[in-house]
C-alpha cells in the first residue's frame, strides 16, 4: 500500500562513523500530505538520519528511495534538486542579510546574458512580500534584515522559502524548540497549512505535545533503531512519551513527580 | 492554491493596509540610510573634507591637489575593495601587501628574463597571482585554520620570496630596473601608466574650464590611470555585490557559512575566488606602480595589507564578515589618501597621520557595531 504515494521510503538505513554506529537499520516512509513526526531522545540518531536524508551524509548501507526511485545524494544540493528541503533549527537564515536575500539565497533567479547576468531584486522583493503575506507575516520592508524578525517568523520564512522553491518533502529540524508559546503555534499552524498543500513533512522534535498537535504518524527512534511507527489514532500522547524516553524508567519517575514529565 | 481563504479577507485588508504602508515608508528613510554600510565612511569623508577646508592651504582642493590625493587613494583603494569583498565573504588576507611586491617581481621576471611582451606579461602575472591566491584559499578551507594565521604566514613568505627572488634575478640587488624601457610604448602601456583623458583636459583648458599654464597647457594634463582603474573596480565590485548571484553568495558565505552551505551556496568556491581576487587586485596595483616607477623593489606594498583592511573597516565592513560595501571601501581609501597627503598642506606635523589612522579605525569599528545592532535588532 505504501509505495504508491510514498515520497520518501527508507529501508534498513545504516550509517557508521568510523567505529560508531549512528544508525543501525532505520525504516520509515513519508507520504504526500502528511506530517510524519520523528521522535527520539538525544543520541537516538535523529540528526544523523535527517542529515542523511538531506544529502549531508552518505548512508553506509540500506535503501533510500524518493518517489519510488533509488537515490544516491552526494551533496545537499542533490537533495534540494530532488525536492527534499531541510530547515535547520538555527542554521537556516543569515541575520545580517535582508529577508529577500535570505529567501532567494542559493537560488537567485537571474536575468540577462553572461557576463552581464544579474539578479532581478525588485522581482525578488515582490515575491518575498507576497509569499510572506500568504502565510500571514507582514514584511513591511523586504530589505529589512532577518535579524529583526522573531524566531517564529524566521522559521516561517525558512519554510516558506522551501515551499516556494518546489520542495516535495520538508524536513523540519526542531523548528519549535527555541520558541515561545505564541510563536510555536504560529509555526505549527503553518506546518498544517503546508500539509494541506500536499507536501510531505518530516517534523523532528523533542516535544511530544508539539508533535501530537500536528502529526499524522509518529516514528520513534532509539539508539539508532526505529522502535516503531504509529498512526495518530493508534497511540496516546503519554504512550509516545514513554516510548521516546526508552520505556519504564521515565514512567516511574513520572509517577514520583506526580505525572508531569 | 491561489485562493487560501484570501478572497474574503482581501478587500477590507487591502483598504486598511494602504495608508499604513505609506506611513511606514515615510518613517523608514532614516532607517534606510542607516542600512547603507557606507554611511559611516561617507560621513567621515565629509568631516575630513570640512577639516581640511578649514585648516589646509587652499591649493589642496585645486584640481592638481585633488589628483595628488586621489593617486595614492586609488592604489590603496584597489586593494581595499578586494579586501572588503573578502571581508564580507568572512575572511582576511594579510598577504595582500607582500603580494604586491611579489607580483612586481614576477611581472619583472616575465618582462625582463622571459622576454614576454607587456600584455602577455601582465596576463601571466595575473594567472600566477590568482594561483597563489587560490593556494591561500585552499589552505584556509581545507585546514579550517583562521585566514588571519594562514595569510600572516604568507605575508612573510611572499615578502621573503620577493627579496630572495629579486637578488637572484638581478644578481644581488633588491631592486629590478629597466622594466619601464622593456615594457615599451603602445596602447597597453597607456592603459596601465601615465594619464588618461588628456584630450578632454586639453579641451577643457582651451575653453578655460580648468586651470592652464600661460602657454595654454592644462596644469593637470589628465587623470592618472590608477584613478580610472579605481573607479571602474569600485563600480564592478558594487555591481557584483548588489546585483548578482555571486554577490549574494559572498554575503551569505560571510554571514553564516553553514547556513549558506545548507541553502546550496558553494561557500568554498566563493571564498577561494575571493582570495584569488585579492591576489589579482594586488597584481593590478603592482603593475600600475611598477610601470609608473619603471622598476620594482622588495618594499613595494609594504604594510598595505593593514591600510587596505583599515580602509575597508572605515568603509563599513564588519570584521566578522557578512556585511559591508565596496563603495564604503572606496570612501575609506579616499579618506586615507586625503589625510596622508592633506596633512602636508596644513601646519600640522604630518606624523600625526598614524595617530589619526588609529583613532579613525577605532571610531569606525565602534560605529559599525552600533549600526549592526540597529540593523539586525540585536539587543
Amino acid at each position: 500500500m505504501a509505495s504508491t504515494d510514498a515520497l520518501i521510503d527508507v529501508r534498513n538505513l545504516v550509517k557508521h562513523f568510523g567505529s560508531v554506529i549512528a544508525l543501525s537499520g532505520i525504516s520509515m516512509t513519508v507520504r504526500q500530505g502528511e506530517v510524519m513526526c520523528l521522535l527520539g531522545d538525544n543520541g537516538a540518531g535523529k540528526s544523523t538520519l535527517i542529515k542523511t536524508l538531506s544529502g549531508v551524509h552518505k548512508p553506509s548501507d540500506g535503501e533510500f528511495l524518493v518517489e519510488g526511485e533509488h537515490v544516491n545524494f552526494t551533496s545537499p544540493r542533490d537533495a534540494l534538486d530532488a525536492g527534499i528541503a531541510t530547515v535547520y533549527q538555527d542554521l537556516a537564515m543569515i541575520p545580517l542579510m535582508s529577508v529577500t536575500r535570505n529567501f532567494f539565497m542559493g537560488r537567485e533567479p537571474t536575468k540577462g546574458i553572461w557576463p552581464f547576468r544579474y539578479v532581478d531584486f525588485d522581482h525578488c522583493d515582490e515575491v518575498t512580500r507576497e509569499e510572506m503575506k500568504r502565510i500571514g507575516i507582514d514584511v513591511r520592508d523586504p530589505h529589512q534584515a532577518v535579524g529583526t524578525l522573531s524566531g517564529g517568523e524566521r522559521q516561517c520564512v525558512a519554510i516558506a522559502r522551501a515551499v516556494y522553491f518546489g520542495a516535495k518533502v520538508l524536513i523540519l529540524d526542531e523548528p519549535t524548540s527555541a520558541l515561545g508559546v505564541a510563536q510555536t503555534s504560529m509555526v505549527l499552524k503553518y506546518i498544517h497549512q503546508v500539509r494541506q498543500k500536499g507536501l510531505g513533512v518530516i517534523f523532528i522534535t523533542h516535544n511530544v505535545r508539539h508533535a501530537y498537535a500536528v502529526g499524522d504518524r509518529f516514528t520513534v527512534l532509539n539508539r539508532g533503531k526505529t522502535l516503531g511507527t504509529f498512526d495518530k489514532s493508534g497511540i496516546q500522547i503519554d504512550e509516545l512519551q514513554n516510548l521516546m524516553a526508552g520505556g519504564k524508567e521515565l514512567q516511574s519517575l513520572s509517577n514520583e513527580l506526580g505525572g508531569m514529565v | 492554491m491561489a485562493h487560501l481563504e484570501q478572497p474574503t479577507a482581501g478587500g477590507p485588508a487591502a483598504a486598511v493596509e494602504t495608508p499604513r504602508d505609506e506611513r511606514l515608508k515615510a518613517a523608514s528613510l532614516a532607517t534606510r540610510l542607516m542600512r547603507r554600510p557606507e554611511l559611516g565612511a561617507a560621513a567621515g569623508l565629509v568631516l575630513v573634507t570640512l577639516f581640511f577646508l578649514s585648516t589646509a592651504d587652499p591649493s589642496m582642493f585645486t584640481l592638481a591637489g585633488v589628483m595628488n590625493i586621489l593617486t595614492p587613494s586609488s592604489q590603496l583603494g584597489i586593494l581595499a575593495i578586494a579586501a572588503a569583498l573578502l571581508m564580507i565573504g568572512g575572511e582576511f588576507d594579510l598577504s595582500i601587501g607582500s603580494m604586491v611586491a611579489f607580483s612586481g617581481l614576477i611581472f619583472g621576471c616575465f618582462l625582463l628574463l622571459v622576454g614576454l611582451p607587456l600584455l602577455p606579461a601582465i596576463l601571466a602575472t595575473l594567472v600566477a597571482a590568482a594561483f597563489l591566491g587560490g593556494i591561500n584559499g585552499q589552505i584556509v578551507i581545507r585546514t579550517r585554520l583562521p585566514s588571519f594565521i594562514v595569510t600572516l604566514a604568507f605575508l612573510f613568505i611572499l615578502r621573503g620570496l620577493s627579496l630572495v627572488g629579486l637578488k637572484w634575478a638581478t644578481g644581488g640587488s633588491t631592486q629590478m630596473r629597466g622594466i619601464g624601457e622593456q615594457a615599451g610604448e603602445g596602447i597597453v602601456r597607456e592603459m596601465f601608466s601615465g594619464n588618461a583623458l588628456e584630450g578632454l583636459f586639453a579641451w577643457l583648458a582651451a575653453n578655460d574650464i580648468v586651470a592652464k599654464f600661460p602657454n595654454g597647457v592644462p596644469t593637470v594634463s589628465g587623470v592618472p590611470v590608477s584613478i580610472i582603474w579605481f573607479v571602474l573596480f569600485t563600480a564592478f565590485a558594487t555591481w557584483i555585490l548588489l546585483r548578482t548571484k555571486a554577490g549574494n553568495w559572498i554575503f551569505a558565505a560571510g554571514g553564516d557559512a553553514n547556513a549558506a552551505r545548507n541553502s546550496g551556496v558553494p561557500v568554498d568556491r566563493v571564498k577561494t575566488s575571493l582570495f584569488m581576487l585579492t591576489a589579482c587586485a594586488a597584481t593590478l596595483v603592482a603593475v600600475l606602480t611598477v610601470l609608473d616607477a619603471g622598476s620594482t623593489d622588495a618594499r613595494r606594498g609594504f604594510q598595505k595589507e593593514f591600510e587596505a583592511i583599515i580602509a575597508a573597516v572605515i568603509g563599513g565592513c564588519l570584521l566578522t564578515g557578512g556585511y559591508g560595501s565596496a563603495i564604503g571601501a572606496f570612501f575609506g581609501a579616499i579618506i586615507f589618501g586625503m589625510v596622508s597627503i592633506g596633512l602636508t598642506y596644513t601646519r600640522f606635523d604630518s606624523d600625526w597621520f598614524q595617530v589619526f589612522l588609529g583613532a579613525m579605525l577605532l571610531l569606525a569599528v565602534l560605529f559599525n557595531n552600533f549600526i549592526r545592532k540597529k540593523v539586525t535588532g540585536e539587543r
